[in-house]
């Protein structure tokens, strides 16, 4: 099935695979369809395929909209803010607090690349709620090259804060000696396996709502003009539940990511 | 046993994973009725802790749906 692959304009294995896979499974509606990645401009060197696809575009148009915003929002710089400037300045102080809580005064100066995290990753899954829009956040590469980056971040950090004394991070204290090597690896193991499953919860999370909410405009498709209420509320609901989604899987990504911070920096074990 | 059926009921089997996953949510949130009413006053102060554990535990279940499209579609 996974070779029947047939969408020519289609980049990347499994959102090929399954549109492939659908496409001959039946069915005219197929709620993977909005995962597809186009080439807008395509541009090849060598072997490499570098075209600038829509995952690029929605990717520009969040860091635009998050530039004009910040930068529209604060044009006044007035000490009594505005509407537009509150809700700048109470993004700014969400992230911050959540720095000076979780990692304290010494996160400070990781604060830009935190900031900058949460707001790529909010308006990129805000961004995917609005009709006929992508939602790059859906994708695992884009995810996981996110997660790739604060794990090797933090995994520097933590050498260069401590040199070999980082390593007392698998070292669990006050267990019997005799469960350490056992400890140590799970240990490890844990500590290796954090950038799948901080950039598979966000993936995951995205594209299971999308295609949730893709499903049940089928149904109401599917049910005509009579029988179609009862999914269209359905799908309301769910809108309402994956704007508060989005919302949420951005905080818990930001969160976690100043959570291993706070053990690169403090050794808390 | 054809291998597309094998591929459905691993599917299926994969969705198991819910049982667990509904065990932990439920205990999430009925820990933090139960608290919220022996303390109202520190209930606001943990509800971000909630939505925290619920994410994470909501995740869970998400792995499972990755491995069920795993099975359905790239195999």
């Amino acid at each position: 099935m996974a070779g029947e692959t047939t969408g020519t304009e289609t980049i990347g294995g499994t959102a090929g695979a399954v549109q492939g896979a659908i496409e001959h499974g039946g069915g005219a509606h197929n709620p993977l369809e909005q995962f597809q990645i186009k080439r807008l401009i395509p541009i090849h060197i060598g072997d490499l395929d570098l075209s600038f696809t829509n995952s690029a575009l929605f990717m520009l148009i969040a860091v635009a909209l998050i530039t004009l915003f910040l930068t529209y929002a604060m044009r006044s710089r007035a000490l009594i803010p505005g509407r537009l400037q509150s809700m700048a300045e109470l993004s700014y102080e969400f992230v911050a607090n959540m720095i000076r809580e979780n990692v304290g005064s010494e996160g400070r100066r990781y604060f830009p690349f935190i900031f900058t995290l949460f707001m790529f990753i909010l308006f990129g899954n805000v961004l995917g709620m609005f009709p006929f829009t992508f939602t790059f956040t859906s994708h695992i590469i884009v995810t996981f090259a996110l997660a790739a980056v604060v794990f090797i971040g933090v995994t520097v950090i933590g050498f260069v804060r401590h040199g070999a004394t980082f390593l007392k991070l698998f070292v669990p204290s006050g267990v019997p000696p005799f469960l350490l090597p056992l400890l140590v690896v799970i240990e490890v193991l844990s500590y290796l396996t954090r950038p799948i499953s901080l950039s598979v919860r966000l993936f995951a999370n995205m594209m299971a709502g999308h295609t949730m909410l893709k499903v049940f405009g089928g149904f109401v498709v599917a049910l005509g003009f009579l029988g179609g209420w009862a999914p269209l509320a359905f799908v309301v609901a769910l809108t309402g539940l994956e704007i508060g989604i989005a919302f949420l899987q951005a905080y818990v990504f930001t969160i976690l990511t100043c959570i291993y911070l706070n053990d690169a920096i403090h050794l808390h074990h | 046993m054809e291998p597309a059926a094998a591929k459905l009921i691993g599917a299926g089997l994969a969705t198991i994973a819910l049982a667990g996953v509904g065990v932990g949510i439920g205990n999430i949130f009925g820990n933090y009725v139960a608290g919220a009413l022996r303390n109202p006053a520190a209930a606001p102060q943990v509800f971000g802790n909630v939505l925290l554990g619920f994410a994470l535990t909501e995740a869970i279940a998400l792995f499972a749906l990755v491995i069920a499209m795993l099975l359905l579609f790239v195999f």
